[in-house]
């Protein structure tokens, strides 16, 4: 604190006192602000940053689990090698592709549905009606039940012998026979959209509806007195308005799409037909013990999801200047 | 009857069986779930909607095997540690990122979102080697340290909003008072955030108590499992036979405190989810 303490200074009465020019305080406010930001940073440099750096790293070596210290350097093997008229690696297993066009299918398909039942159900829950606070305490369920206890308690009601599903489809006369859900490879990856949907609709609901409550009244009263269709008014007035607030939904609920484990673990586990990335990398890691080639399905998903999340968030960015002007 | 009256009448009707629908479905796998749990095994080859019998049998098999009164224990150190940090660390830091402007603001808050959009898997080989070299794998404390890396972002943000919210004069008084930084965080924010401290804590305790990846690799045997680890191996290794009966007790058991969480503290949830995602 050597330079000149300028307590002299105008105090101008209300822009924030953080703009002074370099006073005292301010100079203390900045240093204090970086010792407060320290531990969260050295936090999360150890849990993600460093990490992240290792998984890189460790994608270009052929580490193991349980020796993970003496590693050699084989460069992009892991990845794509030409060797003995065959392509190896990440890039050349089928299984790798099938759990991209998995993983792809799962995001696209149980987004879409969430945002269409979550607008629903949000417009629901904004129209005014007795019970109102007990419906939106119900609907919040499913999002407050652990995704493995949902996934179980999925299982058990798809489950083909005894399940409630399959007796309920019987006895109204949809199916003829009991169908696997879980087992059988052309049901078994609805039954995980299912699941999906039924557990992250209310959070798309409820991001819908706090925009919902955000929308300006007179509108809605000016498309009455002139007597417009509730449905037109819906897509002509509501939805414009609310676009930002999905947009947000979606991102939220696609990043978490990209990344899905516990769901599919749980109620397909490892089979082919329904593996996701997360689901192939893991399996590399740690039942086939091999670090090197499981990191590279890692920092793979990391790229996608990174590209995915760029591109999504350009496009959106571009769309919601059009429709801007 | 007019035709308009008619049209009004059905317009209700279908509204309300909309709400009824949605009602059932998002209750009814949590019904059935209560059902099953309270049915003997002998009976669940009978599907019924109603119960016809009740029995305590499946949750009396949980609670008397070790394994799972211990992942309930775990469950709740690793949850309540997590929140405990993260609130720490969280307050600090968003005082500094609410209130203080100083140059690499931006930087910091850019780095902090990134981090919440990670896929847990694109860490997990490096988190590992971390947990190893600190010597807590296969410990409660690996997963309180890895779990920061959901939920210390997404407290961080949500804290700042509501810091940047609280009025300029309280600071700007506490400053004329010659108050340090930190005495103006303890004394002057703490007791004014507290409610916004309720939400992310309540919210990254759902969050941890809910987490799978990382308890599953991270664990290796039955006295160090959280509780949805437990759950999900309680199915054992044949597809056949599994023991729904206890399953869904055990099913009943982690949810039910969650469900009274959510119910008693809706608003509270809703606003602390919103706030989140307003910004993103």
């Amino acid at each position: 604190m050597s330079s000149p303490v300028t307590e002299s200074a105008p105090m101008p009465a209300r822009p924030l006192p953080v703009r002074y020019r370099s006073t005292k305080v301010r100079r203390q406010r900045v240093r204090a602000a970086w010792y407060f930001l320290a531990p969260m940073l050295v936090t999360l440099t150890m849990v993600a940053g460093w990490p992240l750096l290792r998984t890189l790293y460790f994608s270009f070596t052929d580490a193991s689990l349980s020796d993970m210290g003496d590693t050699l350097f084989i460069g992009l093997e892991n990845y794509l090698v030409y060797d003995d008229g065959r392509w190896f690696g990440v890039l050349a297993d089928p299984v790798w592709w099938r759990a991209v066009w998995n993983t792809a299918y799962f995001s696209v398909v149980s987004v879409s549905l969430e945002v269409m039942f979550g607008v629903i159900v949000a417009l629901v829950l904004n129209a005014e009606f007795k019970g109102r606070t007990l419906v939106r305490a119900a609907v919040l369920i499913p999002w407050a039940i652990p995704t493995i206890v949902s996934a179980q308690m999925w299982a058990w009601m798809l489950n083909d012998q005894f399940g409630i599903i399959n007796h309920l489809l019987m006895t109204f006369g949809i199916i003829e026979s009991p169908i696997a859900w879980t087992a059988d490879a052309s049901y078994s990856m609805w039954a995980v959209i299912m699941v999906d949907v039924w557990k992250a609709t209310p959070f798309v609901a409820l991001l819908v509806l706090a925009a919902l409550q955000m929308l300006p009244k007179d509108c809605y009263e000016a498309a009455e007195v002139d007597g417009i269709h509730p449905v037109r008014v819906f897509f002509k007035v509501t939805l414009p308005l609310i676009t930002p607030a999905l947009m947000v939904a979606v991102i939220f609920r696609l990043l978490d799409a990209l990344r899905v484990f516990d769901v599919i673990y749980v109620l397909t586990s490892n089979s082919t037909s329904t593996m996701s990335m997360s689901i192939y990398a893991r399996q590399q890691l740690v039942e086939f013990q091999d670090v090197g080639y499981g990191s590279a399905a890692s920092t793979l998903l990391f790229l996608i999801i990174a590209l995915a999340t760029v591109a999504y968030l350009y496009l959106g960015r571009k769309q919601l200047q059009l429709g801007g002007e | 009857m007019t035709s308009r009256q008619l049209s009004k009448l059905t317009a209700r009707l279908g509204f309300w069986l909309l709400v009824a629908f949605v009602v059932v479905v998002a209750v009814f796998p949590f019904y059935y779930a209560i059902k099953t749990s309270f049915t003997p095994s002998s009976e669940l080859f009978r599907v019924e909607l109603w119960p016809t019998q009740a029995t305590l049998a499946n949750y009396l098999q949980i609670f008397s095997q070790r394994s799972f009164l211990q992942a309930i224990f775990n469950s709740v150190v690793v949850a309540t540690s997590v929140v405990f940090i993260a609130l720490l660390l969280g307050i600090t830091a968003s005082y500094a990122l609410g209130r203080v402007r100083f140059r690499g603001r931006t930087t910091v808050l850019l780095v902090i979102l990134g981090v919440s959009m990670f896929p847990q898997v694109a860490v997990l080989s490096g988190l590992f080697e971390v947990i190893r070299a600190l010597n807590l794998y296969n410990n409660p404390g690996g997963l309180i340290l890895s779990y920061t890396i959901f939920t210390l972002p997404f407290t961080v943000w949500v804290l700042t909003t509501f810091m940047r919210q609280l009025p300029m004069e309280l600071e700007e008084a506490a400053i004329m008072d010659g108050a340090t930084p930190w005495v103006t965080i303890t004394k002057v924010f703490l007791p004014l955030m507290w409610p916004a401290m309720a939400t992310t804590g309540l919210l990254a305790f759902i969050a941890a108590w809910n987490e799978f990846l990382f308890a599953l690799t991270f664990t290796l045997t039955d006295s160090q499992r959280t509780v949805p680890v437990a759950i999900a191996l309680l199915s054992g290794g044949s597809a056949y036979e599994l023991p729904w009966g206890p399953i869904m007790a055990a099913s009943v058991v982690v949810t039910v405190p969650l469900v009274v969480l959510v119910i008693v503290f809706q608003r509270r949830i809703v606003s602390g989810l919103t706030a989140g995602a307003v910004k993103g």
